[in-house]
């Protein structure tokens, strides 16, 4: 079939697709008007109880944290799939153009950027651990503090000390981080069978509500995850990445 | 003015669905699926929403007060980062066949089969 | 529906149809960033902070970084086989398309 008649028939199709939906999403509850009961019982009574402010958080950490461990399987998954099918790409092509390569600057890497790259890891580091620890008191958590950390190294990265970065963060680092941190989640829900009656039950003291050691295993659970989003997306990153910058160097 | 939300969120789908269908570059095909992506959480934050509630984070708000659902915010949360890992792998896959084939472009590719 | 709701997904709608009609992948991934901050905005108005939070450094950080390092590793290295007996016009436009 040709690209005009896919477009052709896409656009017949896709109309029928639309008013469907708008039949379909018109049947909803107004907007705003949301008649949920879930919701509204959740609050009330559980997440009261748990002493965690950030209601959201505490949903994803706590009361449906068997969810999470899925998403988190998927994450593990995905990164495993990037990771055997580009390192299976790396082994074929020469490996030894690596080893020879010095640390080097890529074009437009000036000092500039480098000192800008070295304010910017400070603050991004800071900010990262602040927002994992405070997943249960203010919006946070462990998968938006993940991807804020990783762009810590991702902006050495770019700022041209990609071999510096191998060396101080190789790769066993890099997976210890990611396999520590989905580990970290299981044994939580463990301990949770062992200390208390289910898995992924909040089996530690609950604390006083809007302090850091608070609402039991949810920091805990908060620190696991974000290990492993940021050791995730810093193995794509540098799965992504490395054969790319060290290529320009051979070229100039 | 109350179904806009859901009118907008019905037409990205449509929108992203027709970037993928008439892509010519498989990278083009991974971002419209991230457009499509992006109606469904519209969709689901749309359906949580309360007139005049505030945000579920009640550090400095009473818990008794007028709160949106938390409940589609979960779900909308990981499913953000999720889906970024799987785009990733989705671009592993696109270098891969690149690398094979010596072509990005999904008609090319499916004519090898022939 | 209050203004700034409004605001914000009128530029989603704009920016999400202008990611689906650019023909390049680069172009196409400014507009991402773009399409991202603009649905923050609209993730805001609608009184979810975590989610808003989670879609900006998710849509400005950690999506551009793979797209772009995809694209760069496209262009850079050089495929194994050739396809068996199909004309070869669009690679050459591909390869120009990118920059």
């Amino acid at each position: 079939m040709s690209a005009r008649a896919r477009t052709i028939l896409f656009v017949v199709a896709g109309a029928g697709l639309l008013a469907v939906l708008l039949v379909g999403l018109g049947a909803l509850p107004p907007f705003g008007h949301f008649r949920g009961a879930l919701g509204h019982a959740v609050m009330a009574r559980e997440l009261g109880a748990r002493h965690a402010t950030d209601y959201v958080t505490a949903l994803n950490f706590d009361l449906r944290a068997f969810d999470t461990i899925g998403e988190e399987a998927i994450l593990f998954a995905a990164v495993t799939g990037v990771v055997m099918l580009m390192r299976h790409m790396r082994e074929e092509d020469q490996s030894q153009r690596r080893r020879r390569a010095e640390d080097h600057r890529f074009q437009g890497a000036s000092e500039a950027l480098r000192v800008q790259a070295l304010l910017m890891v400070v603050l991004i580091v800071a900010f990262g651990i602040y927002l994992d620890l405070h997943g249960s008191l203010t919006p946070g958590g462990g998968f938006q503090a993940g991807v804020v950390l990783s762009a810590g190294p991702a902006v050495v990265m770019l700022a041209g000390r990609y071999l510096t970065l191998r060396r101080v963060a190789p790769d066993w680092v890099i997976e210890a981080f990611e396999s520590g941190g989905a580990a970290g989640f299981v044994l939580i829900g463990i301990g949770g069978l062992i200390f208390g009656d289910a898995f992924l039950q909040n089996f530690l003291p609950y604390g006083t509500p809007d302090q850091l050691l608070s609402a039991g295993t949810m920091p805990l659970v908060s620190i696991a995850v974000g290990l492993e989003v940021t050791g995730g997306l810093l193995l794509i990153f540098s799965e992504f990445l490395d054969q790319s910058l060290l290529s320009t160097t051979e070229g100039q | 003015m109350s179904f806009l939300p859901f009118a907008a969120a019905a037409w990205l789908f449509v929108v992203g669905l027709w970037g993928v269908v008439t892509s010519n570059h498989l990278v083009r095909t991974v971002i419209c699926l991230g457009v499509v992506q992006a109606s469904t959480y519209l969709v689901l934050l749309g359906v949580g929403y309360r007139h005049g509630a505030k945000a579920p984070i009640v550090a400095d708000v009473s818990p008794h007060a007028r709160l949106v659902d938390p409940v589609v915010q979960v779900l909308v949360l990981t499913d953000i980062v999720i889906e970024a890992t799987v785009a990733a792998l989705l671009l592993a896959l696109v270098v891969q066949a690149h690398r094979r084939f010596g072509s990005v472009d999904p008609a090319r590719l499916r004519a090898l089969r022939h | 529906m209050t203004t700034l709701q409004i605001c914000a997904l009128a530029v989603v709608c704009v920016s999400g149809t202008a990611i689906a009609l650019t023909p390049s992948p680069l172009r196409q991934t400014l507009l991402m960033a773009i399409f991202g901050f603009a649905l923050t905005a609209l993730f805001f108005a609608f009184q979810a902070p975590d989610v808003a939070l989670s879609e900006l450094v998710v849509a400005g950080v950690a999506m551009p970084m793979i797209i772009l390092a995809a694209l760069r590793r496209l262009a850079d290295q050089t495929p194994k086989g050739d396809p068996p007996g199909v004309q070869d016009k669009h690679s050459g436009s591909e390869r120009q398309g990118e920059r």
